[in-house]
């Protein structure tokens, strides 16, 4: 497991060498710092704390947590957790070059929001006819049987959609940037342009 | 656009290109790949739009090929493009030339720009 912080910068295209062309999001990649290096012993378990991008006005515990890496507290912190592939040390800087092209990680972000979303945009529900006489056009349709006099929990119904955690798996490394501190990846990845994102080694590797 | 971006984008763009426009016939010269050679293929015809603009941009060229009306759409700054050379070039007064498909023949023709 490797990983760092990073943030969408949008998305464009690009060439390969045989001259096909790649869809790419741009993610400004580090450098990241590292908080905090977790332990069994500790902390009950193995981890290694990120951070990316300085904090304007820091509270006086995160600049104490962020002081013990000889660093500024960080706006965007995450953890990794699982066998890593390096040992980390306090205070030390991770950068794009983690990565190397051709690499399948993980990307985690947090997704667009939609505001309140009906079931059929939501839920991927179907709608009813518009004509014929019909007055059910895109309501929730039935809630389920009559029969329990309730409505059971976890009904797909209208309400807020987006702003939600979502890890895009099995993305590729397309070209790695170490002087602009770039990553290039292949497709899309969640949330807006400059939002925060996470890439990490991909978990199920094929 | 995030200017680096615009960088990663506009270090990739080609410059080498002639100026060419909807209504021109052209000549690309594409590389072709078979197992480990490379060669050079000729693809020749009336350009029949251009859409798109930096590095998405892409060209339509339609030719008829033995009876069959043949359109290829290649990104304008893809490396494959070894060469291109612009034939003639055609007066016409739509940036987009769908027509020209439904159309065979002697009505086919684009009048040359002079």
């Amino acid at each position: 497991m490797k990983g760092i912080l990073g943030r969408k910068l949008g998305m464009t295209q690009v060439f390969l060498e045989d001259g096909n062309v790649v869809p790419v999001t741009v993610i400004e990649a580090g450098p990241c710092v590292v908080l905090q290096v977790k332990t069994p012993q500790t902390d009950g378990y193995s981890s290694v704390q990120l951070g990316f991008a300085d904090m304007k006005r820091p509270n006086k515990s995160l600049a104490g947590h962020a002081a013990k890496a000889n660093t500024v507290a960080k706006r965007y912190v995450r953890e990794l957790r699982g066998p890593l592939d390096q040992a980390y040390e306090v205070g030390q800087e991770v950068f794009a070059d983690t990565f190397s092209a051709g690499d399948i990680v993980d990307v985690i972000g947090v997704s667009k929001g939609k505001g309140t979303a009906g079931p059929i945009k939501r839920h991927n529900q179907s709608r009813g006819p518009m004509a014929h006489g019909s007055k059910y056009h895109r309501g929730v349709g039935s809630l389920g049987s009559i029969n329990p006099n309730r409505v059971f929990k976890g009904q797909t119904m209208a309400g807020r959609m987006g702003h939600e955690r979502v890890t895009v798996q099995n993305l590729q490394v397309v070209r790695v940037d170490r002087e602009r501190n770039l990553l290039l990846i292949k497709g899309a990845v969640p949330g807006p342009k400059k939002g925060y994102v996470t890439v990490r080694s991909a978990v199920k590797q094929r | 656009m995030h200017p680096l971006i615009r960088e990663i984008a506009s270090e990739q763009l080609r410059s080498d290109l002639p100026k060419f426009r909807p209504g021109d016939t052209i000549r690309v010269h594409v590389k072709v790949r078979e197992g480990s050679r490379e060669r050079i293929q000729v693809f020749e015809g009336v350009v029949i739009k251009r859409r798109g603009t930096g590095i998405s941009e892409t060209f339509t060229v339609r030719k008829i090929s033995y009876g069959v009306g043949v359109e290829r759409t290649f990104p304008f700054h893809t490396p494959k493009i070894d060469k291109l050379e612009v034939v003639r070039r055609g007066k016409v007064r739509r940036a987009k030339l769908y027509y020209l498909r439904n159309l065979r023949g002697k009505a086919a023709r684009i009048k040359e720009l002079l």
